[in-house]
């Protein structure tokens, strides 16, 4: 599939289509995710910090925890919960009602025509949606640090402008990118292997996003305990 | 010309195919007969490079396709017309869309010359081009959606070779018939070979003049009409146990046609 994103053809509106789909549909439960997420550890944190008396370090947190871990995972899990399912359906079912076979036999090649696109939408989307989660999710920190810790607006967006550094950002889109090939890679495999019908697609559907999501859980916790560190001598 | 030699195919320890040897002819009809699970549409998938043989060759104009490169093999299918069982119609395209998806995708011509083809197609297979050209597939009919992708198969590179999976299976008499008729129409018409892979033997002695009958993944007849009436093959008379009469009735109708 990685040699195919060097080949010809490429399919250009397939593509888009995938972008739309992928990107466009995603945007609401991203936004939705990022919002409630964001609110809901900037009111645990708050609690915590206002016990010792630093609360006014909530900006800075927020901002580390979501640029860095929660925005990547959290988008990362949320698309693999939508976007995996939805290949590995929609290539399934291509598998069993023999459509994948019938687009071989006009000599096209299904791995470039149908996975290639949803990789290159993946890669730019997944980093996308994860700016849309850390904006939204930051955005409503700050109504927690105004409406429920009362911590001063000037504060706290100096709280994250600070910690908005080139090293954690770099890291909070690098993250993405890796999540991207995560689901495309399973998503894309499960769907071409399944077999067995509907009963089958069913089967590989839930295994995608299952393997998906453990995945990327996994791939984030490598990254942040042996890459990070490598990482941060040269950021 | 199709043949294959010497042929074995099975999946993990089961082998479907054995020792499976023909040759079909430019412009020659075939029908492979056999009982569900006898491993006939196994023989259309390996004509076509979509399996490749555990042992055996199998030449498309002498050209041995399983040991062909991928692309080598998608240029080669693009000589070849395959309808598949249930038609295999992509469901997300328009019914002009998946008659016109050659030309869409391997040619450079606008919609609208395309759209003109598929109309010119659609009248071909005998279909209402104005009421369906913009329909999604699920909502043909079993009969009307198999003349969608005999017409999606046609409206490749005036194919050399024409593969029918199934063909007729699930559809009702009038469908049938008219996907029988396409058939003999394109056999008659255009010099190509074909091979219809069917269980139906009404439906086949209708087709074709050459009739193989497959048994658990062997030959147990290969020739014509008449050989076909008159086999002593136990395999080959439990298979057409039931069909006798209209097997006589078939004969009678040549008879009188003079064939």
């Amino acid at each position: 599939m990685v040699a195919s994103l060097f080949g010809r053809p490429i399919y250009i509106a397939e593509t888009m289509e995938q972008m739309y789909l992928i990107g466009i549909g995603s945007l609401f439960l991203v936004v939705l995710t990022g919002l409630f997420s964001g609110q809901g550890f900037a009111i645990a944190f708050a609690n915590e910090l206002a016990d010792f008396g630093a609360k006014d370090y909530l900006g800075r947190i927020m901002s580390l925890a979501i640029v860095r871990e929660l925005g990547p995972t959290l988008t990362g899990l949320m698309m693999a919960a939508r976007v995996a399912s939805g290949i590995t359906a929609e290539i399934g079912s291509m598998k069993v009602s023999n459509q994948l076979d019938a687009m071989r036999s006009f000599g096209i090649d299904p791995i470039r025509k149908i996975a290639v696109p949803r990789l290159i939408t993946l890669i730019i989307m997944v980093p996308t949606m994860t700016i849309v989660c850390d904006a939204v999710a930051i955005f409503g920190a700050w109504l927690i640090a105004l409406f429920h810790a009362h911590i001063s607006s000037t504060l706290y967006w100096a709280a994250i402008r600070e910690r908005l550094i080139f090293g954690n950002i770099f890291v909070g889109l690098v993250k993405p990118v890796i999540f991207s090939f995560v689901i495309a890679f399973i998503s894309c495999y499960k769907g071409f292997t399944s077999e067995g019908g509907t009963k089958g697609v069913g089967q590989a559907t839930t295994d995608s996003v299952v393997m998906s999501s453990i995945t990327i859980l996994i791939a984030n916790f490598i990254f942040t305990k042996f890459f990070f560190p490598i990482l941060k001598g040269y950021l | 010309m199709i043949e294959l030699r010497n042929v074995d195919f099975g999946y993990e320890d089961k082998l479907v195919l054995k020792n499976i040897s023909f040759r079909i002819d430019q412009t020659e009809s075939v029908v492979i007969m056999g009982p569900s699970g006898s491993g006939k549409s196994t023989i259309l998938r390996l004509v076509l490079g979509l399996e490749c043989p555990q042992r055996g060759e199998v030449l498309i104009d002498s050209q041995n396709i399983s040991v062909m490169s991928e692309k080598e093999k998608r240029e080669l299918r693009k000589s070849i017309g395959m309808v598949f069982q249930d038609g295999a119609l992509f469901d997300s395209r328009t019914v002009g869309e998946n008659v016109g998806y050659y030309l869409i995708e391997h040619t450079k011509m606008s919609w609208k010359e395309i759209e003109k083809k598929v109309v010119e197609m659609l009248g071909f297979v005998g279909l209402d081009a104005d009421e369906i050209i913009d329909k999604l597939p699920e909502l043909l009919s079993g009969g009307m959606q198999r003349r969608v992708a005999i017409g999606r198969a046609l409206l490749s590179t005036n194919p050399r070779i024409m593969l029918y999976d199934e063909p007729t299976t699930g559809l009702d008499p009038q469908s049938t018939e008219n996907v029988l008729a396409l058939i003999n129409k394109l056999t008659r018409e255009r010099s190509i070979s074909t091979i219809v892979v069917t269980h139906q033997i009404a439906d086949a002695l209708s087709i074709a003049d050459r009739f193989i009958v497959i048994h658990e993944g062997e030959i147990a007849y290969d020739g014509d009409f008449v050989g076909l009436r008159e086999c002593r093959d136990e395999r080959v008379r439990a298979f057409l146990g039931p069909f006798r009469a209209s097997m006589d009735l078939v004969a009678e109708k040549r008879f009188m046609n003079g064939v």
